[in-house]
């Protein structure tokens, strides 16, 4: 008798996924699917299948937040936790929910029905509060919306079946420039760098050697479009600001069986989720963009490939997304001989993220796109050279491919119109948080922090967090500060504070981000995160003292020195950025004292307080401020 | 032969060695904890950062270039080198009187050498359960410093892949490949690479505790900064048989 397979669905999946160790977090989501976790002899199976050792495997799945080794509930209800959600109520309702549900946060109820628990910024920070049922995605929530999805709990309902205004979310496009008005159709920029080979004739040779002696005049197609895109100044938009051009060059030039082309969807920074609207509505702007760039890098002659690495909070625009990519193969935008142009191959498959905001490190992408832990690499060398699986990777943001698309159907000249001489065309930001008017707002680089206060409606503003918790958090002395690389740079996020905001809450937010978000990798950040938190809970608590102030600032030398990636280097900007423009904020929390121990003899007796149903006065030692 | 400047001394150095290997192999002592001879280098724990051309950079991934300007033995580096260690005491449970490993382990010889001569942090007081499974090995996961050196043992030597790191930030820890999570169920042999590679007292082999009576120990003999000098291939291609 032949022996009973088990576990029939470790075989599917890996069908799915042909047999292939590098989509194994694909192969995970997939087999969560089932029961919303991962059993241990899942993992096993699994293990034993692909041939890699089991502590490898469940090393992986322990890596995502979104991926679970222990039972959960059949509803997985994950409030997002950014400071924007925070400020829109997003605690008292999670404690609303629990009630009405019975449940215990960050607990499974005893039924097994349901958990409630906080994660990341979902990005619907203009929407918010937000909040993941098991990954799906619901904006604007309200007493009156979380007593539906408690109604549709209770009575388990199957997600599949829950009303479809749950999920609504609004692309809230506030202002436009050249990107968000694009009027492109589909195809026309790779047409334009197609062509951009054929046509005019350069204003000067390129090689030294003159078109006379039979040298075709015009530079080929590919290096046609890659000068158009140094051309144009384009910058990368994901916040470190490399020059687009350079980049695609550099990977061009290096030798590899395949180039890689991989879209950075990991929009993981606290209130940015302009990708999300690029998705939404610009798809086809994005894929043509990756498309240009294996155009630049393959021009049609050697292999190409393309990755679009999505966020898990994302994963309700998978379909769409998969949709758009199907349309664009019939249309010959997309597979073989693209546009019509003989061996130009080049195809775009979708991974989706699992919840790790250090996935958004190129190289920690890239790992997970090999099916590993998002662990930022050594470098050099760097992904130009040696991305994924050791070939020559590019590695750009959503919006920066969307740019790049305008640049090859428009041309430089046009685009460098835009902006400053040195940031040049237009940046999306993501406004969120107290103004009137929050959503998606384009601007040419050079707009000033004021402009923008004034056409998203904020009042009374104390200050702004321009590009998320990495970024800068500054005062209104410095209103007039232009988003651009050469001033204020910045990834798009945009939250707006007002007076009536604590900073300190608002910092202390970002401390817990990066203490939950640090890969663990390296001692500075994986300890020094812990410890920053640890520190700003124990000023939160009313037992900070000047000493604590030391120790934030040693474990802000110690991770912006020797920090593995950039998580780490600017782990400390919120703090940083506090203790220089907002002193008050953490020195009013601080008692006189030199030194005080987070350890308090009151607290620590609540259990026995508990064991013994009391809570008198005599159960409790006096106040120190009473005692003599 | 290329070289490149270490604190103002020429280190000469052959292609395809690190900065730390090149060092080493001159005689000069950069120090280190995830950073083992016999394997690739890691570059987590951060211990050997130096600055090169005046930026901050891990010694032992940094391919060694000719005409390099690298600063080691500085006041701003030690110090940093200090804290580093501080944290790694303040994260797990480095209670070194009562651990089999104190003489034999690096963490401790790092503190002694480098002069950390307080706690400095708080500590986070780990409560992991140790593993007595297996008969001939134990494991203690409250002394981790997630060095990763008895994974890649295990899996480039021992040819196994016993361990493994999970999690992430400070839940970052070490697990074993075993479905009910205890080393016994695992391939594992006392003869192991894995198990000898240990810098601190996680994988401790039963039954020869306190053999060698403390006091005669590996770094009571000389600080770590000789003893490693000591250990250090002077060759580039020694590799572990």
């Amino acid at each position: 008798m032949p022996e009973q397979d088990p576990y029939p669905r470790v075989d599917d999946v890996l069908a799915l996924h042909r047999h292939d160790p590098t989509r194994l977090v694909q192969m995970l989501r997939d087999l969560q699917e089932a029961q919303g976790w991962l059993p241990p002899p899942v993992i096993t199976e699994l293990a034993r299948k692909l041939g890699v050792s089991r502590a490898r495997v469940e090393g992986v799945a322990a890596f995502y937040s979104f991926l679970h080794l222990q039972p959960v509930g059949y509803y997985r209800v994950l409030f997002s936790d950014n400071i924007t959600d925070r400020m829109q109520g997003s605690q008292a309702l999670l404690e609303y929910l629990c009630n009405k549900l019975w449940v215990e946060k960050g607990k499974v109820s005893e039924d097994g029905l349901l958990s409630i628990d906080t994660t990341s910024c979902t990005g619907l920070c203009d929407q918010g509060p937000g909040l993941l049922v098991n990954g799906w995605a619901i904006p604007r929530l309200s007493r009156e919306r979380l007593d539906e999805i408690a109604e549709l709990i209770l009575a388990r309902r199957p997600l599949a079946e829950w009303p479809q205004h749950l999920f609504h979310i609004e692309d809230n496009i506030c202002r436009r420039d050249i990107l968000l008005d694009h009027n492109l159709t589909p195809g026309e920029a790779i047409r334009a760098a197609l062509a951009r080979g054929l046509g005019t004739a350069p204003a000067r040779p390129v090689s030294g050697r003159s078109w006379r002696e039979g040298i075709p005049a015009a530079p080929p197609g590919p290096v046609a479009t890659l000068e158009e895109i140094k051309r144009s100044g384009l910058r990368g938009r994901g916040g470190a600001g490399f020059a687009t051009g350079l980049k695609w060059e550099a990977c061009r030039n290096a030798p590899g069986e395949t180039h890689y082309v991989v879209c950075n969807a990991d929009e993981g920074e606290p209130g940015t989720f302009k990708d999300r609207v690029l998705l939404t509505r610009y798809a086809d702007l994005v894929f043509e963009g990756m498309t240009v760039c294996a155009y630049v890098l393959g021009g049609g002659r050697r292999p190409t490939h393309g990755f679009l690495y999505l966020r898990g909070e994302y994963r309700y625009l998978l379909e769409p997304l998969l949709a758009c990519l199907e349309r664009r193969r019939r249309e010959g935008l997309l597979g073989r001989d693209i546009c019509g142009e003989r061996g130009f191959d080049f195809d775009i498959e979708i991974h989706v993220g699992a919840g790790a905001y250090v996935c958004g490190e190129e190289s920690a992408l890239i790992e997970s796109l090999e099916g590993k832990r998002g662990i930022p690499r050594n470098r050099p060398p760097y992904p130009v050279t040696h991305g994924y699986l050791g070939q020559p990777t590019v590695v750009n943001n959503v919006e920066t491919f969307c740019a790049a698309a305008l640049v090859a159907a428009r041309g430089a000249d046009w685009y460098r119109a835009r902006g400053t001489p040195d940031s040049t065309g237009t940046k999306l930001l993501s406004v969120s948080g107290d103004c009137e008017r929050p959503g998606i707002y384009e601007y040419p680089f050079g707009v000033t922090v004021r402009e923008v206060l004034e056409d998203c409606g904020a009042r009374d503003t104390q200050a702004v967090q321009v590009s998320g918790p990495s970024g800068s958090l500054i005062d209104a002395a410095e209103f007039d500060r232009r988003l651009a690389f050469e001033d204020l740079p910045t990834a798009g996020a945009f939250m707006v504070f007002d007076a009536s905001r604590d900073i300190f809450e608002v910092v202390r937010n970002f401390v817990h981000f990066f203490a939950h978000e640090s890969c663990g990798f390296c001692t500075p950040c994986r300890v020094g995160t812990a410890m920053m938190r640890n520190v700003v809970d124990k000023i939160h608590a009313g037992r900070g003292a000047q000493l604590d102030l030391e120790e934030i600032c040693r474990l802000r030398q110690v991770m912006h020195l020797a920090a593995h990636c950039g998580l780490g280097h600017t782990a400390c900007n919120p703090m940083q950025d506090m203790l220089k423009r907002f002193r008050p904020a953490i020195q009013r929390r601080l008692k006189s004292l030199d030194f005080e121990p987070a350890f308090d003899l009151d607290a620590a007796l609540a259990r026995a307080r508990a064991f013994t149903g009391r809570d008198d006065a005599g159960a409790h030692l006096p106040a120190e401020s009473e005692t003599p | 032969m290329n070289s490149f400047l270490l604190d103002g001394a020429e280190i000469p150095f052959e292609p395809g060695q690190t900065v730390i290997q090149a060092a080493l192999a001159a005689g000069h002592y950069i120090p280190h904890l995830c950073y083992h001879p016999e394997f690739v280098p890691h570059g987590s724990c951060k211990l050997c950062t130096v600055r090169a051309d005046g930026r901050p950079t891990a010694a032992c991934t940094l391919p060694a270039q000719a005409g390099l300007k690298v600063e080691s033995e500085t006041e701003e580096l030690n110090d940093l080198r200090r804290t580093l260690v501080q944290m790694l005491f303040a994260e797990g449970n480095h209670f070194c009187p009562s651990c089999e490993k104190s003489g034999n382990c690096v963490l401790q010889a790092l503190g002694y050498d480098l002069g950390v001569m307080t706690a400095g942090f708080r500590h986070f007081f780990l409560d992991r359960p140790v593993d007595a499974s297996h008969p001939d090995i134990l494991l203690d996961f409250n002394r981790c410093v997630l060095c990763k050196l008895c994974v890649r043992a295990s899996e480039e030597v021992d040819g196994k892949g016993v361990f493994s790191l999970a999690g992430r930030g400070i839940q970052r820890r070490l697990i074993v490949s075993a479905e009910s999570g205890r080393l016994a169920d695992t391939d594992i042999a006392v003869t192991d690479k894995a198990v000898e590679v240990c810098p601190v007292g996680v994988i401790l082999r039963k039954r020869v505790g306190f053999r060698v009576p403390i006091g005669r120990r590996r770094f009571d003999a000389r600080p770590i900064s000789a003893q490693a000098l000591e250990d250090a291939p002077r060759k580039p291609e020694h590799k572990h048989e």
